[in-house]
């Protein structure tokens, strides 16, 4: 802004010049914000920097080939990698998705194409807000006190037992993120569709939900992301076997439980495999963010 | 179109797909056997032009919610005739032909009262297929709105698909109906390019062929003009002046000349009552009513 030139002929822009002691002023708050900006990327790089420097130097062939057998007291004999833990994770997280998937995507489609408004559809999708906001830990201990401590479906800790908990944990996620997308299909659609004299499930199938489809792909994406990176839910429901196993029926291993069996360790050695392991944990997830990016982009909505 | 005889004349969905309530009448030109299945055929169906249905509204009332939006219309639409229905915002032009569909229910809190036949079939009635109305009276929307996910051709099949018609012959079902909207030539090419890639015009006449596809008696159009520039509101309206020749056509819209240039007929509706309706020649030179030459002769609306 040219104020000099202002200052000898006086314009109608010259009475808004912003003075000095509010140039001051905004100088200050971009300070503060960019610090603030500044101060939240701190942690995070540090947390990317430690992964990577201690992640990468427990990164080898073995080390996702092997089962974290060893023994960690002998220095001659390896510990072992994480391949159950990696593989683990991958049924546990396949079978959860398998069950929250489907059920999810139901009630998304229920809540609006039939549900709408009604009291039961509100009433549900206050319930789905609830859950959105309980713990992952809440998740395990229900079923702890519902299917590892009773009889229900025989006692003990079971691959699939965690599997429910994070099926549990998932669906909020999946209902609220399809109905979103489901909700933004524009009615003329389904009007043109019903107009043609289409049955109204065949709207919803052939119409609806192709249209809705790379958009609920993401939010589906988003929710096995978060469901693979837990903890808590797995802790007392999994159990945690050091073999690799495919039976979901049996106590089995996790890429969370091994980060957080091993941090527990006196062990150098071990405790820099729980590093290799949240490192790889995070690149799985990434990879998953990525493709939810990926294909959100194709999304002919929004 | 109307030139190369190839109008799809495929089964008589409407007479056999609605279900005949137990007292009604049997209808002209139909079996009176009310499954007749899909061979039997109006005697009359050869090209260029067929019969087609007309359509009666008998008291009609539609609300949504408690609010009256439509207040006891009674109003014909003669066969192979284009009415026009003209009037203000918010008169109840949109709402009281979604009713003739059956489209105006599905507003949530919505419905309608009266009764509404095609012929001589109260399409309200509880016998009756609500799907199999639809069919039968096609609608094209406002905005054009071609199926996202679909190219060209799946968009103009998606309606023998989605309702179920016989496939045979699906091609042949589409040419002819892309034809018969007067799109054909432009599209021919690129038929399994994303029908959202068209111009704003072609839109909607790929909408009108969507429709025309399953060869429905009465097409239902909702200003199908008011978002498409003059050049692609030209070729409408001489679609629709073809179109005629094998649907009767209930045109709402809010530009009078274009009710002038298309319509046979042309009824005008004030606050959800109708004021008055007679031939278009009639109602834009010398109106009966008061209210509707003030409105043809834009001292309100």
């Amino acid at each position: 802004m040219s104020t000099p030139a202002a200052a000898q002929q006086p314009s109608v822009l010259a009475a808004f010049a912003p003075s000095r002691a509010r140039r001051r002023r905004d100088r200050r708050a971009r300070a503060v914000i960019a610090g603030f900006t500044v101060l939240a990327l701190v942690p995070l790089v540090l947390i990317v920097y430690y992964l990577l420097q201690k992640g990468l130097s427990s990164w080898s062939g073995s080390f996702f080939t092997s089962d974290p057998t060893g023994a960690s007291f002998f220095k001659s004999v390896s510990i072992g990698g994480i391949k159950s833990a990696i593989l683990g994770t991958i049924e546990l997280v396949a079978i959860a998705s398998a069950i929250a998937i489907p059920v999810g995507v139901g009630v998304a489609i229920w809540l609006v194409e039939y549900g709408r408004k009604s009291l039961f559809a509100n009433v549900v999708r206050f319930f789905v807000d609830v859950l959105t906001g309980v713990p992952s830990i809440v998740f395990g201990l229900f079923i702890y006190i519902t299917l590892v401590i009773t009889d229900l479906v025989g006692r003990g800790l079971a691959g699939y037992k965690g599997s429910l908990a994070l099926a549990l944990l998932m669906l909020p996620v999946v209902i609220r993120s399809s109905e979103v997308i489901l909700s933004l299909v524009p009615n003329s659609l389904r009007e043109s569709a019903l107009a043609l004299g289409a049955p109204r499930w065949k709207v919803i199938f052939r119409i609806v939900v192709p249209t809705a489809l790379p958009g609920m792909v993401t939010g589906i994406l988003l929710a096995i992301a978060r469901a693979a990176g837990e903890t808590a839910p797995l802790l007392f429901t999994v159990g945690s076997s050091n073999q690799t196993t495919a039976n979901p029926g049996s106590e089995m291993n996790a890429l969370p439980l091994q980060i957080y069996n091993d941090i527990l360790s006196p062990t150098t050695s071990v405790i820099n495999r729980a590093w290799g392991a949240a490192l790889t944990l995070v690149v799985m997830i990434l990879l998953l963010n990525l493709i939810a990016r990926l294909i959100s982009r194709r999304s002919r909505l929004a | 179109m109307t030139s190369d005889g190839s109008i799809p004349q495929t089964a008589d969905v409407t007479s056999d797909e609605l279900r005949e309530p137990p007292s009604s009448p049997v209808r002209r030109q139909t079996p009176a056997a009310p499954a007749g299945g899909a061979g039997s055929s109006r005697p009359t169906a050869t090209p260029p032009g067929k019969q087609a249905h007309s359509v009666r509204l008998e008291k009609l009332r539609a609300f949504y919610g408690t609010a009256e939006q439509v207040k006891g219309v009674d109003l014909d639409f003669h066969a192979n005739e284009v009415t026009a229905i003209i009037g203000p915002s918010g008169c109840g032009k949109s709402t009281m032909i979604r009713c003739i569909n059956r489209m105006h229910e599905e507003i949530p809190g919505a419905h309608a009262e009266g009764r509404v036949l095609l012929d001589d079939t109260d399409i309200y009635d509880s016998a009756v297929d609500i799907v199999a109305v639809r069919r039968a009276i096609g609608m094209i929307f406002q905005k054009p709105n071609p199926f996202p996910t679909m190219s060209i051709f799946d968009n103009v099949a998606a309606g023998l698909r989605l309702s179920g018609v016989g496939r045979g012959d699906l091609h042949g079902k589409v040419e002819s109906a892309l034809r018969g909207a007067g799109i054909w030539d432009e599209v021919k090419d690129r038929l399994g390019q994303a029908g959202i890639g068209l111009s704003g015009g072609q839109q909607q006449r790929l909408c009108i062929a969507r429709s025309l596809a399953v060869d429905p008696e009465v097409l239902l159009m909702d200003e199908p003009c008011s978002a498409l520039d003059p050049i692609a509101t030209l070729k409408i309206e001489e679609l629709i002046d073809e179109l005629k020749q094998r649907v009767t056509i209930v045109i709402v819209t809010h530009n009078m000349q274009q009710a002038a240039r298309v319509a046979d007929r042309t009824a005008f509706m004030l606050s959800g009552d109708l004021v008055e309706v007679g031939p278009t020649q009639q109602i834009f030179t010398n109106p009966a009513d008061q209210r509707t030459e003030e409105y043809v002769t834009g001292k309100f609306g």
